[in-house]
């Protein structure tokens, strides 16, 4: 074919100038579409300062009042930060942090007392805090088995080999890998002391902490009516002190659905983080959630953290729309929102002048 | 076949070049031939010529080159960093293994270099996405998918051959944009090779020819004329000479009757309508001659066996034998033809060039007839002397031996026929001369000026001689009224006092100090003032003194020359070579391309003669004229018409180049903001290479999310609409040298890209500072602060290019507002179900959560907002350029005789900026 058709073309090389050899010459005009042709139908918006100087303002006057309101929410939640790592010899936990072992079987206990100066009206969350504890390291990011936590028969006895070296413990460990096997493990419990002097515990709700979805879906116990019988063939993570079917008494909340372990298997994203612990719910409307006064906080102290140099905090927080207590996004509305503003005003100036000026050159010539 | 009959004597006959029948070649007027074939397998000519094709790659090319080794080293500067940190921030007490992570015994028992390589290693796995693999590929699709709209363009097509443009290669279409220098063949394609008798002058006495309608009919006008002025004998003489010194043939169409059976039952009657005949001849201008002879009354009838058939005006039929042919060939630069008429008298007839024929006649002839040569060539025409002389009989017996002896001669041939040939070409007696007209191609000078408005340099480089090549320039607007010429040629040269070589020198010399150290520096590319108080130069060269200029005697002034020469040429506006051979075309396009900053070239011809230099240069461009195949075949690009290069550059070249170029800086752009935050990451997870973002966002990032959005902008951008870049050729300066893949508009997306990837991760981290962002207070992880950062990414990267694109077609809303839906949508999907395949799922329902909360929508948005705001401030500060711009536009038409700026003015309803 190719050999054929270049024969041709030779040929109409040889008898180039004869002018009228074209007789056989097949039509090869262009189709005459409007996308061939690049003339399909366009939109051409011209960014001019005409139509840039007025989204400055625009911007300027949504972002402003966006900013203010975000800023004033966040200064309207309310927040306390206790820490209690114990690392002064001050701090209550001391004795705790310091004399700490793995195999100590009587838990170590500590009570920390502190005083709100401000009630805190609607519900109140309470978290723990870790810093300096590297949960978005690869290492430990990638040590869990999402297979076994769903309930995977088959990975429970034989858990995924990103569990290394927390797979096997003579018997298969479940739930297995780094990030299951350092469970946040503390108890905290708070109490109201009365201003006459009597101690109230605050009741403190742990449902509702980790993601629904997490909690319904993704963690699932492996099936069985008895949940001790069905961990029967797997040893604990090495570090816990009971068993994962120990992990509560309620079924609904035991196993890998205890929430507090789901909680703590989504990995932070950076290495001073807060996990949501516990809910404390708002009674009625009369009273606040925790009114002012004195409070102390007893810490069953199980977690090590100073090999590491990290940090233990308890965060008791109300929550608005935007979540928790962060000025970032309001002074970061205002500051972009003031700027643009800003910039419009300059810009507007230097182009009304500039404008001006050139149009007299226009003129003159 | 028998050879040898034993009744009959062996005959001796020649083979040569006119026996060859090249491929293709079709038989006629016989049944069959024997051959023999030569110049088989590798020395046919299509393999010859496919050696000589070398790899042209573009400049943008060059470019991305560049910027890959600067992305190169950031990489291995990124994985080097976050490696030495790692273990200086390992070597800290129980940073590297904390109880709760505890190292595999595999990882204890690996050595520490090792395991440093390692680390090493992972990182610029981690990193590799900064270097755009993905790039190659959409520039590959655009190249091959953008040459399409070439071929497709129909102001390309041309109704007479029926044929649009040809693209033999996609890599350079960018390249079309790029041109600073254009080489053009003069005959074919900025002339139409379509010859025209214009005018003849019989001994000394000029015949222009008044009226194409009633010119052959013997008792008219121009006849009659002709015997007011030379006598009838020479006319005669002159036309016959013209019949026949040729070597046209005679197109007959086949079920016609043969022309002597016409000529024989018509005759007496009314004259046959032989402007219909056809003629074939390899070279145009002979047919033209052949038909002007007809027009004055002479029809070559065809040759019958060795026997040429003239028809003379008294409707009579002359034959004539004929015994040789003195073929043309260049050096000669002539041919002749040796004819026996009926009585038995020899007559040579020959014809050719001025300069070769001249020497060979008696000088006192000469004079006359010089005089209508020199006027006809510098008005443009193409002139051939025709001269005779009778033989006699010993005479043509001593030629007759000697040219077959020659052509029988084994060894030497050439040279043996050449010396025959100009033994036998001497004392003739000059008869007349003939001017043809090869007509200027269709808007040959609004193309020409179009180039130069484009601050194209333009170079004319032909085999015609100088003063037909000048003439043409000035038709075609390359030398103005104002021009000053320099010319170096022999004739300048020839200067009796001094040696050739000095005489070079010291005009090199004078030329340089006027062009070059007295004009004002003329800065580079896109500021090229316009002001018209500017000497333009005009350079013209021939080829005898281009060699002596290449090769001179002393070696050691090559150097020196080839320096003067070129610069005087960089400062002319238009550089004619004539006397050209083939190879000194590609000589002189090679000089220029090796010269200073290696200028982009671009060579235009049609014919075979043309082909060494279109593969010389950058690209090469064919027309697809009436001399063949040759140079379409090696062309990068094939267009039908000159005045097709007009758009094929401005509008295609320039469109071509914006777009390659924002595609590369683009791609460089949106990697580096894509990996700029896994790099920042990394300071805030140990070093531990820990992506941010999933898997899944890692390899689809540029597969899908990113990529069609590009794509399309590469392939329909029109930041200017077309008509605009025909009508404005300065807009073409805009984009000179590379000026959209220079150091400066890469450093500027380099630090768009860092701004915006510094942006992405410290919003996102600062927000993170509290990682409760759910109304519910519940706490966001690892895989929601990189979904988050890709989120905004991905938005930005596609409203980056939302901006910058000018022409919105259907194809650009359906993309960009399709790519982000899809990764919305994906998004969703990837995070919707419980994926059996995977060992971890990471996303699952985290961009639901995601969106669930205010603050994540609100971060989001000011982040791409902040992102994009230093473009939109460039917008604004960019803009009071544009009515300077203006400014400069309304300037320009003054500078230019022609209209061609005025209509610039009505035409441009854009505004665009005149960077300076």
């Amino acid at each position: 074919m190719a050999a054929s058709y270049n024969a041709k073309e030779e040929d109409g090389h040889l008898s180039g100038s004869s002018g009228l050899g074209g007789t056989a010459i097949r039509t090869r005009k262009p189709d005459n579409t409007a996308f061939k042709q690049q003339r399909l139908p366009a939109w051409q918006p011209i960014l001019t300062a005409g139509t840039v100087l007025p989204a400055f303002f625009v911007i300027g006057l949504i972002f402003i009042p966006i900013g203010i309101g975000l800023f004033v929410t966040s200064n309207n939640i309310k927040e306390i930060e206790i820490e209690y790592t114990g690392t002064e010899t001050s701090s209550p936990c001391f004795n705790c942090s310091h004399n700490f072992s793995w195999n100590s079987t009587t838990p170590c206990k500590c009570v920390l007392s502190f005083f709100l100066d401000q009630p805190f009206e609607s519900n109140v969350f309470m978290y723990y805090g870790l810093s300096n504890f590297y949960q978005n390291h690869r290492r430990y990011v990638k040590s869990r088995d999402d297979s076994q936590l769903n309930g995977d028969l088959n990975s429970l006895k034989d858990p995924s080999k990103e569990c290394e070296p927390y797979r096997f413990n003579e018997k298969p460990i479940a739930p297995c890998g780094a990030i299951a096997n350092s469970m946040f493990n503390d108890t905290l419990d708070l109490f109201y002391i009365d201003p006459n002097g009597t101690k109230n515990p605050i009741p403190l709700i742990k449902k509702g902490i980790a993601w629904w979805t997490d909690k319904h879906v993704k963690f699932r116990n492996p099936a069985g009516s008895n949940l001790t019988a069905v961990f029967r063939d797997t040893a604990k993570p090495v570090n816990w002190l009971k068993p994962v079917y120990e992990l509560d008494t309620d079924s609904e909340n035991n196993g890998f659905i205890n929430e507090d372990f789901i909680v703590w298997m989504r990995t932070a994203a950076l290495p001073t983080f807060r996990k949501l612990y516990r809910i404390i719910q708002k009674k009625n409307n009369m009273t606040p959630t925790l009114p002012r006064g004195n409070y102390t906080l007893e810490v069953t102290y199980n977690y090590p953290v100073r090999s590491f140099e990290g940090r233990k905090r308890m965060i008791l927080s109300t929550i608005s729309w935007m979540g928790g207590k962060n000025p970032f996004l309001g002074i970061a509305y205002i500051t972009v929102g003031s700027i643009c503003f800003f910039l419009g005003v300059v810009l507007l100036f230097i182009h009304h002048k500039y404008g001006n000026r050139n149009n007299s050159s226009d003129i003159s010539n | 076949m028998h050879i040898y009959k034993a009744d009959q004597e062996p005959a001796v006959r020649s083979l040569g070049p006119e026996n060859l029948l090249l491929k293709g070649a079709t038989l006629k007027n016989t049944k069959k031939i024997n051959g023999v074939a030569v110049y088989t397998g590798m020395e046919t000519k299509m393999a010859l010529n496919y050696q000589g094709k070398s790899q042209k790659r573009s400049a943008v090319e060059k470019s991305i080159n560049a910027f890959l080794l600067v992305y190169l080293c950031i990489l291995i500067s990124k994985a080097v960093v976050c490696t030495t940190l790692k273990y200086v921030w390992q070597s800290k007490d129980g940073q590297d293994e904390p109880w709760y992570n505890q190292k595999t015994q595999k990882e204890k028992d690996t050595n520490m270099y090792v395991k440093m390589f390692t680390d090493f290693l992972s990182f610029m796995v981690l990193f590799n996405f900064i270097i755009p693999v993905s790039m190659y590929v959409t520039v590959e699709m655009q190249k091959f998918l953008g040459s399409f709209f070439i071929t497709w363009d129909k102001d390309f097509f041309d109704p007479e051959i029926q044929e649009g443009a040809l693209v033999n290669t996609s890599d350079l279409n960018e390249e079309l944009g790029q041109v600073e220098y254009v080489f053009t063949d003069k005959t074919g394609t900025l002339t139409q090779n379509n010859m025209e008798f214009i005018e003849c002058c019989i001994d000394g006495f000029q015949y222009r020819h008044r009226d194409e309608l009633d010119g052959f009919t013997v008792t008219d006008g121009p006849v009659s004329k002709l015997q007011q002025k030379a006598g009838l004998e020479k006319e005669e003489l002159f036309l016959r000479a013209l019949c026949l010194c040729h070597t046209v043939q005679v197109k007959e169409d086949g079920a016609e009757e043969t022309p002597g059976d016409q000529v024989d039952g018509v005759d007496g009657m009314f004259p046959q309508p032989e402007e219909e005949r056809c003629f074939i001849a390899s070279s145009p201008d002979e047919i033209a001659l052949v038909k002007g002879a007809m027009r004055y009354g002479f029809t070559f009838l065809g040759l019958e066996s060795k026997n040429m058939k003239i028809k003379n005006r008294q409707n009579d039929i002359e034959e004539y034998k004929l015994l040789h042919v003195l073929n043309f060939d260049p050096v000669r630069r002539r041919m002749s033809v040796i004819v026996q008429t009926k009585s038995g008298e020899t007559l040579l007839f020959c014809k050719g060039a001025d300069s070769s024929i001249f020497p060979r006649v008696k000088p006192e002839e000469v004079e006359r007839i010089r005089l209508h040569v020199e006027r006809n060539a510098t008005e443009g025409y193409r002139t051939l002397c025709v001269a005779f002389k009778q033989l006699s009989a010993e005479e043509y017996a001593v030629a007759d031996t000697g040219l077959r002896e020659a052509r029988l001669a084994l060894q030497d041939r050439e040279d043996k026929l050449m010396a025959i040939y100009n033994q036998v070409e001497t004392g003739m007696s000059l008869i007349g001369a003939t001017a043809v007209e090869d007509r200027l191609q269709e808007e040959a000078a609004e193309t020409m000026e179009a180039l130069q408005g484009a601050g194209i340099k333009v170079w004319v480089l032909t085999g015609d001689k100088m003063e037909t090549a000048k003439s043409t320039c000035y038709a075609c607007r390359l030398f103005q009224r104002g021009t000053e010429l320099l010319e170096l040629t022999v004739r300048t040269l020839e200067d009796g006092r001094t040696k050739r070589e000095d005489k070079l020198l010291e005009l090199l010399r004078d030329y340089h100090r006027r062009a070059v150290q007295d004009a004002p520096p003329v800065k580079a590319g896109v500021t090229r003032s316009w002001s018209t108080a500017n000497q333009e130069y005009g350079f013209i060269i021939d080829g005898a003194t281009l060699s002596l200029l290449m090769n001179p005697p002393r070696d050691a002034d090559a150097c020196l020359y080839r320096n003067l020469f070129l610069q005087i040429c960089q400062n002319s506006t238009a550089v004619l070579c004539c006397r050209m051979a083939p190879l000194q075309k590609a000589q002189i396009v090679k000089m220029v391309k090796n010269s200073k900053g290696s200028p982009i070239t671009l060579s235009i011809g049609d014919g075979a003669n043309d082909v060494s230099m279109i593969l010389e240069a950058h690209v090469g461009i064919g027309v697809k004229g009436k001399e063949g195949r040759q140079a379409v075949r090696n062309s990068d690009y094939a267009i039908p018409k000159l005045k097709h290069l007009k758009k094929l550059l401005l509008a295609h070249g320039h469109l071509y180049y914006v777009r390659i170029a924002h595609l590369v800086q683009y791609f460089f752009y949106k990697n580096l903001c894509f990996i700029l935050p896994q790099f920042l990451y990394q300071f805030f997870c140990g070093y531990s290479q820990q992506p941010l973002y999933d898997a899944a966002y890692l390899t689809m990032y540029n597969i899908c999310f990113t990529s069609m959005p590009i794509l399309a902008y590469s392939l329909l951008e029109q930041h200017m609409a077309i008509e605009v870049l025909l009508d404005n050729a300065t807009l073409y300066r805009q984009i000179a040298k590379n000026a959209m893949l220079r150091w400066r508009p890469f450093l500027y997306w380099t630090v768009l890209g860092i701004f915006q990837g510094l942006m992405f991760f410290f919003g996102v981290r600062f927000l993170f500072s509290n990682p409760a962002l759910q109304d519910n207070g519940q706490v966001f992880g690892n895989w929601s602060y990189g979904t988050i950062v890709f989120t905004v990414l991905v938005f930005t990267v596609t409203l980056k290019l939302a901006l910058d694109t000018r022409h919105w077609t259907w194809i650009n809303h359906f993309v960009i507002w399709g790519s982000l839906a899809f990764y919305v949508f994906f998004s969703f999907f990837w995070g919707g179900i419980i994926w059996p395949f995977l060992k971890q799922q990471r996303l699952y329902f985290v961009f639901a959560n995601m969106l669930s909360s205010v603050s994540a929508w609100l971060v989001i948005i000011i982040l791409i907002l902040l992102s994009l705001l230093p473009e939109l401030l460039l917008v604004v500060l960019r803009k009071p350029r544009g009515p300077h711009s203006r400014q400069m536009k309304r300037r320009l038409p003054s500078s230019g005789t022609s209209t061609i700026f005025m209509l610039s003015q009505t035409a441009s309803t854009h505004s665009f900026s005149w960077s300076d």
